[in-house]
């Protein structure tokens, strides 16, 4: 690709594109939002020699959800009380600061020093450290690894990677075709799960700020299922404009694939703190289905909620596997994807097939954040942290294979779940991305991908 | 008529039997059951072949036949999926590309790699082996390479001159024309002092009249010590320079000998009417 | 509403104050080591924030933890960066480019989440950082804190002076190893193989381990600049090396005009002044009444700056890849 560069025009596209982007979610200023007075808190309080309960002042306590991003910090008053509010029904980690006890307090279980607390919906949480102000005590071992917790996890690794494939597979087919790794797929997650919510709340013309007084549908809320819906179809419109504005005029400017790297990276930073101006640092959660009671199955517990989103990813990725599988496109696709010279040659419309993996790359990224939207909370960052998840899958399954990207996605979320039998929860992502190091080491290719020449 | 300049007049390998795989009297590369095959398509499969020091090889076979694979399987641009490669009587199939370059293979490529950001000058010494100064501590200190980066000044300017490109030696190797690229890296080739030089296409995409120097130039680097082996669609180039013909064909050697019979090989005729191309014409390019 | 003036003064005053200080400083020396990974050796460094971060923490965990003297630090803080850069390098720098970016930029946030986890809380204090260790640099600092330093308007503390000292200074060492180091023969053996690695390796050169040391040269002095940041902020905060940053750094970079040796200088002053001008002047619009904050709070500035730097990095990669001084024909010859 070494064209002779035209500027003319293209700044003025870039620019549009760029514009489009920062205004589409500048509309979106919000009417106050639904403001949640949930709390969490704790009161801590060790029982000494006569007896008494004695509050203990002063103690330093943090809370963050299990993802380790902080909500709240505070120190207990002179009743040991501490609480701050929540943004919903979720679970969430309190930390004690253990240095900040008084001299010769100390937790019962040393271990203990972060408990994890559920809150309900109206319902404050609450956390109970138990305090001790005599010798350590030996403890038994907690947690374990029983059958009942592998079943569990497995379950959640297998939801978790699932969700993670259904991102994963745009991004893996974007570079399977074009060659470009697009750091922006992860905002690209966020858009969609954010869109979902802004329709969710605004209803349909009322995600656009100043028509929020509308009527239902136009204004108020619409039911989350079809704001997903909707947010799959803003997705997919999205995906094609980046290709149609900024992605394909660079390539045919001709300029090289690290430049429109980087210009991923750009739009990527771009988006993210757009969306952090609009939809702010708090964590938020979907009218609809935020919390529900969970059903028993066999030994493990899942909400209805996560059993359907499953069931749909199944669903859907077996037909996005139909597609690639038996469709004149699908099969495009993977000839594009397999090489390129030679599907342009035997008359496929190269153009067209990006296109077409543009599209579908932004609707699956997009229902992909609302479904990931659903098991957890939604976070302007959200994407961001998914994109590793998701770099460390593709490359496990093997850089440009969409199958692959599917497989790798499911091993890294099962697991990043099972991991947590050994290692502290805030570190179960860490683990996934030291897996990504040493799979480039053993096996560069991915499990899925065809030797070619490395170095 | 072949380009056998042996001073002494007679045919190094004159005794040899003209089959595929044959062993030669004093073979510089040796290549054992090798193997590569990209998917389901085997690209390389040879058996046994002898490359012998110290003569022009060429390396022909229709397109697609595997040849640039079975060179980048020779030089360890690309690790077969079997078999190994001897070099002066040692295996060398562990050493990947740099070490094979620094054992004395180096190579060209199809398409040119001159550096086009670094003048014709820097391109030559770069081709140097052994420099001092190329070590990270070492850089910082003049001293401890200024000397040496002079004796490689010398002998760059000295190859240029023979490669007529002295006149161009500070410019950007960019502004190089196509055929003025394909001498210079033939030129930085042997500023490595090479046992073997192995060229992909030397003349592809060179006008005729420098066509003609450069094979001269090739021509004179057996009297060096220089084993030549090259891959070249160029029949009559092939006829003109080589001492010796390997074919290959679907990965595999059909044929060995020398260029006055090969044409008339039966089986080399047959693989190439069967790939729509004809021995015996030279190709347009 | 009532609306105020806006201080132009003090506006430009800051301007160019950050475009001399701290900040510009300690961004030249982290794009200095980017410069050397991308503009030299063509690596793909998409986590230089974890080098600043590795180099930050390598030398304060010396002074909390070990009690080691500040040049020991230091001496430890670069380990911590040539470790980083060996994880990284040793199993991408075999493998095309884009694995490279990949694995730096999750392996920069990794950095960050272990430094904020209540895991490692004991070693590095979690999200409120480490503070303890800026008693033994404080000792060496020449001037005296009780004093302003500066010409005319631009006056800093003595602490604030001596790490800026610090700063540039280092960056102008860092300089000068640079320009000695690209044109001796190991720098032409980085710039050919930037160009064409198969090149570089037909001709003997181990491509691998060249790229390897390019990638801990300029991971070290990565690291140097997240450590004269920690001796000039008194801090290290995990959350001082958001994954953003780093394409803060590639701004610099590309400002300056990628693979020159003054573009981080340039780069870094001419951000800075710009960034700062900027961010002054919405404040003060935000501030004064100019604009409602029902549009934008003062806490949303900061955010602007962040879109800001995401735009002007994509336009500038493709249109201005040169840089803002640079000229056109020069890329002309790239073939990248």
């Amino acid at each position: 690709m070494r064209h002779r560069r035209t500027v003319q025009g293209f700044p003025f596209r870039l620019a549009l594109a760029g514009l489009a982007l920062v205004g589409t979610a500048l509309f979106m200023v919000l009417p106050a939002l639904g403001q949640s007075s949930e709390t969490v808190g704790t009161r801590l309080r060790y029982q000494n020699e006569e007896g008494n309960r004695v509050p203990v002042g002063g103690a330093s306590l943090s809370v963050s959800t299990l993802d380790g991003i902080e909500i709240g910090s505070g120190v207990t008053d002179a009743d040991g009380a501490f609480s701050t509010p929540v943004p919903g029904p979720a679970v969430y980690a309190v930390t004690i600061d253990i240095g900040t006890l008084p001299p010769g307090i100390r937790l019962r279980e040393p271990d203990r020093i972060t408990v994890e607390v559920e809150v309900l919906e109206g319902r404050d949480g609450r956390a109970i450290f138990s305090l001790t102000s005599g010798a350590v005590e030996m403890v038994e071992e907690s947690g374990g690894i029983s059958l009942r917790r592998v079943a569990q996890l497995t379950t959640e690794g297998i939801k978790l990677g699932l969700f993670l494939g259904m991102a994963a597979i745009g991004l893996s087919l974007v570079f399977g075709t074009t060659g470009l790794v697009n750091f922006a797929h992860g905002e690209m997650v966020t858009w969609g799960m954010l869109s979902a919510y802004f329709f969710n709340y605004f209803g349909l013309a009322g995600a656009f700020g100043f028509m929020a007084g509308w009527w239902p549908p136009l204004g108020d809320g619409v039911n989350l299922i079809l704001a997903a819906v909707l947010a799959v179809l803003i997705g997919g419109l999205t995906g094609y404009l980046m290709d149609r504005w900024i992605f394909r005029p660079l390539r045919t400017r001709g300029v090289s694939l690290i430049a429109q790297m980087v210009v991923t990276i750009g739009l990527s930073i771009l988006a993210r703190y757009v969306f952090l101006f609009i939809f702010g640092g708090n964590l938020r959660f979907f009218r609809d289905y935020s919390a529900q009671s969970a059903l028993q199955i066999w030994i493990i517990e899942i909400t209805p909620k996560d059993l359907i989103t499953v069931v749909l990813s199944v669903l859907i990725l077996l037909g996005v596997g139909l597609f690639l599988q038996r469709t004149q496109t699908g099969k495009a696709m993977r000839a594009v994807a397999d090489n390129r010279d030679l599907a342009e040659s035997s008359g496929i419309n190269v153009q067209g097939v990006i296109r077409t993996v543009w599209i579908g790359a932004g609707a699956l990224a997009g229902l992909g954040g609302v479904f990931i939207g659903l098991a957890e909370q939604l976070s302007w960052l959200i994407g961001f942290r998914m994109l590793l998840l998701i770099f460390a899958g593709v490359v496990l399954g093997g850089l440009g294979t969409a199958y692959g990207a599917l497989l790798g996605c499911l091993l890294v979320g099962i697991g990043i779940q099972l991991s947590t039998l050994f290692i502290p929860v805030e570190l179960k992502n860490i683990g996934a991305l030291v897996v990504l190091a040493l799979v480039l080491v053993v096996r560069p290719q991915g499990i899925l991908g065809r030797r070619e020449r490395f170095g | 008529m072949s380009g056998n300049h042996r001073s002494d007049g007679g045919h190094p390998l004159a005794d040899v039997e003209q089959v595929p795989g044959v062993a030669k009297p004093d073979p510089i590369l040796v290549v054992e059951n090798m193997r590569r095959a990209f998917g389901g398509l085997v690209a390389v499969d040879v058996d046994h072949l002898e490359i012998q020091r110290g003569i022009i090889t060429a390396l022909i076979g229709p397109n697609g036949a595997g040849k640039t694979t079975f060179f980048n399987l020779l030089t360890g641009f690309d690790s077969p999926d079997a078999g190994s490669v001897m070099f002066d009587g040692k295996d060398v199939q562990r050493l990947n590309s740099h070490r094979r370059a620094q054992a004395g293979m180096v190579r060209t490529f199809q398409l040119t790699k001159a550096l086009t950001k670094l003048s014709v000058l820097e391109n030559m010494k770069l081709g140097a082996k052994g420099q001092v100064g190329e070590r990270f501590l070492p850089s910082l200190l003049p001293p401890l390479w200024r000397s040496q980066e002079k004796v490689i000044e010398e002998r760059a300017h000295q190859l240029l001159e023979r490669f007529s490109l002295h006149h161009m030696a500070e410019e950007y190797s960019g502004t190089l024309s196509g055929g003025q690229r394909k001498l210079l890296e033939m030129a930085r080739a042997l500023m490595a002092a090479p046992a073997v030089v192995m060229l992909d296409e030397p003349v592809a995409g060179v006008n005729p009249a420098l066509t003609q120097s450069l094979l001269e130039h090739v021509k004179r680097l057996p009297d060096e010590g220089v084993t030549v082996i090259f891959v070249e669609h160029d029949m009559d180039v092939v006829w003109d320079i080589s001492d010796w013909v390997v074919v290959i064909a679907e990965g595999a050697v059909i044929a060995e000998g020398v260029p006055e019979s090969i044409g008339k090989n039966r089986a080399v005729i047959d693989a190439y009417l069967g790939s729509g191309q004809d021995v015996l014409e030279s190709e347009e390019v | 509403m009532t609306v105020a003036a806006i201080d132009w003064g003090f506006i430009l005053i800051q301007t160019v104050e950050t475009s001399l200080g701290l900040e510009a400083a300690v961004y030249a020396l982290a794009a200095v080591g980017l410069n050397i990974h991308f503009g030299y050796a063509g690596l793909l460094n998409f986590g230089q924030v974890g080098f600043v971060a590795a180099g930050a923490y390598g030398m304060g965990l010396s002074v909390t933890l070990w009690n080691l003297n500040p040049f020991l630090a230091v001496l430890v803080g670069m380990g911590f960066a040539t470790a980083f850069a060996l994880i990284l390098g040793l199993p991408t720098l075999r493998l095309r480019g884009d694995y490279l970016a990949i694995v730096t930029i999750a392996a920069a946030e990794i950095i960050r989440l272990l430094a904020r986890s209540t895991t490692l809380g004991d070693i590095t204090r979690g999200a409120e950082g480490l503070h303890a260790f800026i008693g033994p640099f404080r000792e060496l600092n020449p001037f005296d804190p009780g004093v302003e330093y500066g010409v005319g308007p631009f006056q800093v503390g003595g602490n604030q002076f001596f790490a800026i000292v610090l700063g540039w200074g280092v960056t102008a060492v860092a300089l000068v190893v640079i320009w000695q180091l690209m044109r001796s023969p190991w720098g032409r053996v980085v710039k050919a193989i930037r160009e064409d690695e198969d090149a570089a390796r037909a001709l003997g050169k181990n491509a691998y381990w060249y790229k390897l040391q390019a990638l801990i040269l300029g991971g070290v002095i990565g690291g140097l600049a997240g450590m004269v940041q920690a001796v000039g902020k008194a801090t290290i905060q995990p959350d001082s090396f958001v994954p953003a940053y780093t394409f803060f750094f590639w701004t610099v970079l590309i400002l300056g005009g990628v693979g020159r040796i003054w573009s981080p200088v340039v780069g870094a002053m001419v951000f800075w002044a710009m960034l700062t001008f900027f961010q002054g002047t919405l404040a003060a619009l935000v501030n004064e009444g100019w604009i409602p904050t029902a549009l934008m709070d003062p806490t949303q500035v900061n955010q602007i700056r962040f879109m800001l730097v995401g735009v002007g990095l994509a336009l500038l990669m493709v249109f201005r890849p040169q840089g803002i001084f640079g000229s056109r024909e020069e890329m002309m010859l790239d073939v990248r």
